[in-house]
């Protein structure tokens, strides 16, 4: 049985890593991915307390995440091409509209 | 009979309500006019019931409330009227003579504009001076007592595109505020001072029953009656306060006969007969009073010497008359004074009407002749007697009262005035010479306007002398009536000395006598004495109408000679003696200069910087920090990220 | 043997993860997510939860992954993609080292109890995985589930009202 502890420096790691993709990158699909790279991560750190404490309810909320995780990409991609379509391009810095 | 008392004021408030929400709809005269008239003389027949179960009545005093208006701590107030004998002859002089007025008014606004908006103001009025007289407490009498203000405001500003209509309005409503502010500190002082001594209350009767608490002489009853005083001289126009009652003849002419000379004015007098034990207990006061009245009654009647208004000069007598009510309260002749109110409602109610039925004539002629001339201005006027009959013979009846010649009504009120100033305990024969003298000025002015009116040869624009008619029987009615009343009003209170029993003293005796008998008020002589005074009135009311006649009526020339003789004395007296003018040096320009500092300096410079002072950081706030919407997607999510890691950071390392 | 497994596992993750944010080439990016998502699956396996490792390759490695690739194929999108400048990238690497640093603090710090819940080995093998999951999920969970539904019904509308070429 390999510890819990493992797997949550493991969730971490890919957390971090998303959140630095997010920061960094320009292109609103490869941040749509890092987004998911840290929501895989939270999965992951759910699952592994849900084993470690013998808890369903963990799994349960891994579940509905998952749920959400397909809407989000449903509805982000469609706003991605209507802005794709507006802008030709998909850089997130052009998306600037919003400021003083 | 008595529980009906509610009707009275009730019934002008109808008319009120209905004509001011529905005349405009109505638009037929004789319907709004004769549902008002109608409405004030309902009120007149129960007060005329509710007076003769009185008079035959061994109980004297009946109060009747309709329930409680507002229970505060220790003020209980309610709506509650009050009759008993002052009370009683007061809503029969104000429903009378309203009535009369409303009647005459038909006739005198016939084709005005707003003629549905007079007659509900002229109803209202009569229900604020019914709440006024009526009132159980002080504090219904001061929602009448304001309520007349307010409707004598309205009045007067009643051709409220005339400018100097408006002026008037404003000027009779502030210089009554500054009264009604005596009025209300005064209650206010006397409510707490008997509070402290256990008796909360403002009702009349229990007031009376307790001023003893007070203790006679004391200071306060002194400060208290001077600051209710200061609300009569604002109400009844006496100095200092009297300015706008001569300004107020802007209005028109039937609101002037009763608002400003038959019923409102008379409102101080009566607050002072309400109140008479507290006064009686203030020899002070007493005393102010009787001097401020005597002082108004000759300032004002040398006033009327030079004005050529018509209206004007019946103002300043007013004015004086009231000063001779005054003179009476001071005296402690309080049945003198109401005496004088009641027939000085009667002969100067006919001589405002009887002056608009002039003004109604001499503007239908100048009318017809297309002449701008004033037709208020006696200098147009004269030999107008031929032509105005019935107008003519009751002027002249009034004036004769007014002037006090036996046996119309103003002789024997007037004269018991002049005695009890005299021979009262109180009185004092300065006090005396000095009303003698306004008497005689009385009767010289009114001479002089009966001349310059009436008599001699018609000064109008030819064109318009022979289109001067008689006024409809609306107007001529009214007048009959009260000229009736003014000769023969007298004869309630004819005085023991004459033969009569004086009913009216009997009367009153249940409100009064209480006060006279504790302070020894009463007027003692021998009885030559006595025949003497009054046969010296009389000589000298007659050599003050004899001058009269001698000045304008055979030699007409005399009075210019005089004014050329005496330039300065003229201008004076013409300028009202410049009071307008000193007061508007010593009171309005400095508050005018105030309110400007308040403005430019206080309100501007201070209020206006501190809340944009207060806008403008906000501003500059926001302009900063909107640098931080940079539009940058990376930033926004850089700033979240930091979000929550120090959210975390506060739960992980707290 | 185990924790080597699990070592290599994670390996792969950690990297196929940094390859997905620094492929300059977001196709690139994607393989690698889909690859990271595998390993993941993997986890799960060896945490005892086949029925989520089944969901976590149909739904994202499959449907989610196959969506966003679609994208990219339908929007052209080449290899445009250029990093931020450095202090950028700088600001991002500091924040994400700290979220990262103070996750594993917390990791450190942190005290649970080992509860006994419902899903103990003698369960586990008594029922299975699916079996246990189901139950809470049909019994406790009822109401999100349904609701759930109704989310991803709002979402496909959403998505077919903002793709429309015309409206």
């Amino acid at each position: 049985m390999i510890s819990v502890n493992y797997f949550l420096v493991l969730s971490a790691i890919l957390f971090s890593i998303g959140v630095f993709g997010v920061l960094t990158r320009k292109n609103a699909i490869v941040v749509f991915m890092c987004v998911e790279l840290m929501l895989n991560a939270v999965n992951l750190t759910f699952i592994a307390l849900s084993r470690h404490l013998g808890n369903m309810d963990g799994q349960i909320f891994v579940f509905f995440v998952m749920a959400v995780a397909a809407a989000e990409a449903a509805v982000g991609l469609a706003l991605m091409i209507t802005f794709f379509r507006n802008r030709e391009t998909l850089d997130i810095d052009d998306a600037n509209t919003l400021k003083w | 009979m008595y529980d009906y008392l509610w009707l009275i004021p009730f019934f002008p408030l109808v008319g009120s309500i209905i004509n001011g929400l529905f005349g405009k709809k109505i638009k037929n005269e004789a319907v709004i006019g004769g549902f008002a008239t109608a409405m004030i003389g309902l009120s007149f027949v129960v007060s005329a019931s509710c007076f003769f179960s009185l008079l035959n009545d061994p109980v004297k005093v009946h109060e009747q409330v309709l329930g409680s208006w507002m229970s505060v701590g220790h003020l209980q107030v309610e709506w509650g009227f009050l009759l008993d004998p002052l009370s009683a002859l007061m809503i029969m002089v104000v429903t009378g003579v309203g009535t009369l007025i409303h009647l005459y008014s038909i006739g005198y606004m016939h084709g005005e504009e707003g003629f549905y908006r007079f007659f509900s103001y002229l109803n209202l009025f009569c229900f604020c001076m019914l709440m006024l007289v009526l009132g159980n407490n002080a504090l219904v009498m001061f929602i009448g007592w304001e309520g007349v203000g307010l409707c004598s405001y309205l009045l007067i500003g009643y051709y409220f595109h005339k400018k100097s209509a408006g002026d008037a309005a404003k000027k009779a409503f502030v210089v009554n505020r500054v009264g009604d502010f005596g009025f209300l500190v005064g209650l206010g002082i006397l409510f707490w001072t008997l509070g402290s001594h256990g008796v909360w209350t403002v009702k009349f009767t229990e007031i009376a029953a307790n001023a003893h608490l007070l203790g006679a002489g004391s200071t306060v009853v002194t400060i208290v009656t001077l600051c209710f005083f200061l609300g009569a001289t604002g109400k009844s126009a006496q100095i200092p306060l009297y300015t706008w009652l001569p300004d107020a003849m802007e209005g028109p002419t039937p609101v002037s006969a009763l608002i400003h000379a038959a019923t409102m004015v008379t409102a101080g007098v009566y607050m002072i007969g309400r109140m008479n034990i507290l006064f009686a207990m203030s020899p002070t006061t007493m005393l102010i009073v009787a001097m401020v009245g005597a002082a108004t009654a000759i300032f004002a009647a040398s006033i009327g010497f030079a004005q050529n208004d018509i209206k004007r000069v019946l103002a300043y007598s007013t004015v004086s008359q009231l000063g001779f009510m005054f003179l009476a309260m001071g005296v402690g002749a309080f049945t003198a004074g109401i005496f004088h109110l009641m027939t000085h409602a009667f002969f100067k109610a006919c001589l405002f009407l009887g002056s608009g039925s002039v003004i109604h004539g001499m503007h239908h002629g100048l009318h017809h002749a297309h002449s701008h001339d004033d037709p208020q201005d006696m200098r147009n006027m004269g030999g107008l007697s031929k032509k105005m009959k019935i107008t003519y013979w009751t002027f002249l009846i009034s004036t004769i009262a007014i002037a006090g010649i036996p046996p119309l009504a103003g002789f024997f009120s007037k004269d018991e005035i002049l005695w009890w100033s005299f021979a009262s305990t109180r009185g004092h024969w300065l006090l005396w010479l000095t009303a003698t003298a306004a008497a005689m000025m009385t009767a010289f002015y009114m001479f002089r306007l009966v001349s310059m009116t009436f008599w001699g040869e018609c000064r109008a624009n030819p064109k318009a002398k022979d289109h001067i008619p008689e006024s409809p029987w609306t107007i001529t009615l009214p007048l009959i009536i009260l000229a009736g009343l003014a000769a023969l009003g007298g004869f309630v209170g004819v005085p023991a000395l004459l033969g009569g029993s004086n009913h009216l003293a009997t009367f009153l005796n249940p409100v009064f006598g209480h006060a006279q008998e504790t302070f020894n008020l009463s007027a003692h002589g021998s009885h030559a004495t006595e025949y003497g005074l009054m046969f010296f009135s009389v000589v000298v009311a007659s050599i003050g109408i004899g001058i009269a006649l001698y000045m304008y009526n055979k030699n007409p020339d005399l009075p210019g000679k005089f004014v050329a003789r005496f330039p300065g004395l003229h201008r004076a007296v013409f300028n009202k003696w410049y009071v307008d003018e000193i007061y508007d040096a010593l009171f309005v320009n400095p508050t005018k200069k105030l309110g400007t500092f308040l403005w430019k300096g206080f309100d501007v410079k201070l209020v206006d910087g501190v809340v944009n002072g207060v806008a403008a950081t906000v501003e500059a706030c926001a302009r900063g920090m909107r640098y931080t919407q940079s539009g940058l997607i990376a930033s926004y999510a850089m700033t979240m990220v930091i979000g929550v890691f120090v959210i975390i950071a506060y739960y992980v390392f707290k | 043997m185990e924790i080597l497994f699990f070592l290599f596992v994670a390996f792969v993750a950690v990297g196929s993860g940094i390859f997905v944010v620094t492929c300059k080439n977001p196709v690139n990016s994607a393989i690698a997510l889909v690859n990271t998502f595998f390993c993941l699956a993997t986890c799960y396996v060896l945490l005892d939860a086949p029925f989520m490792a089944a969901i976590q390759l149909i739904v994202y490695a499959g449907a989610i992954m196959v969506l966003i690739i679609f994208v990219i194929m339908l929007l052209n999108i080449g290899t445009v993609d250029v990093v931020k400048s450095s202090h950028a990238v700088a600001g991002g690497a500091l924040m994400a080292v700290l979220i990262g640093i103070q996750a594993l603090y917390m990791l450190n710090r942190g005290e649970v109890a080992n509860l006994d819940g419902p899903m103990t080995e003698s369960a586990l093998r008594e029922f299975g995985h699916t079996e246990l999951l189901a139950r809470s999920l049909f019994t406790e969970f009822l109401l999100p589930f349904e609701v759930t539904s109704i989310l991803l019904l709002v979402a496909i509308v959403g998505a077919v009202v903002l793709a429309k070429r015309e409206v």
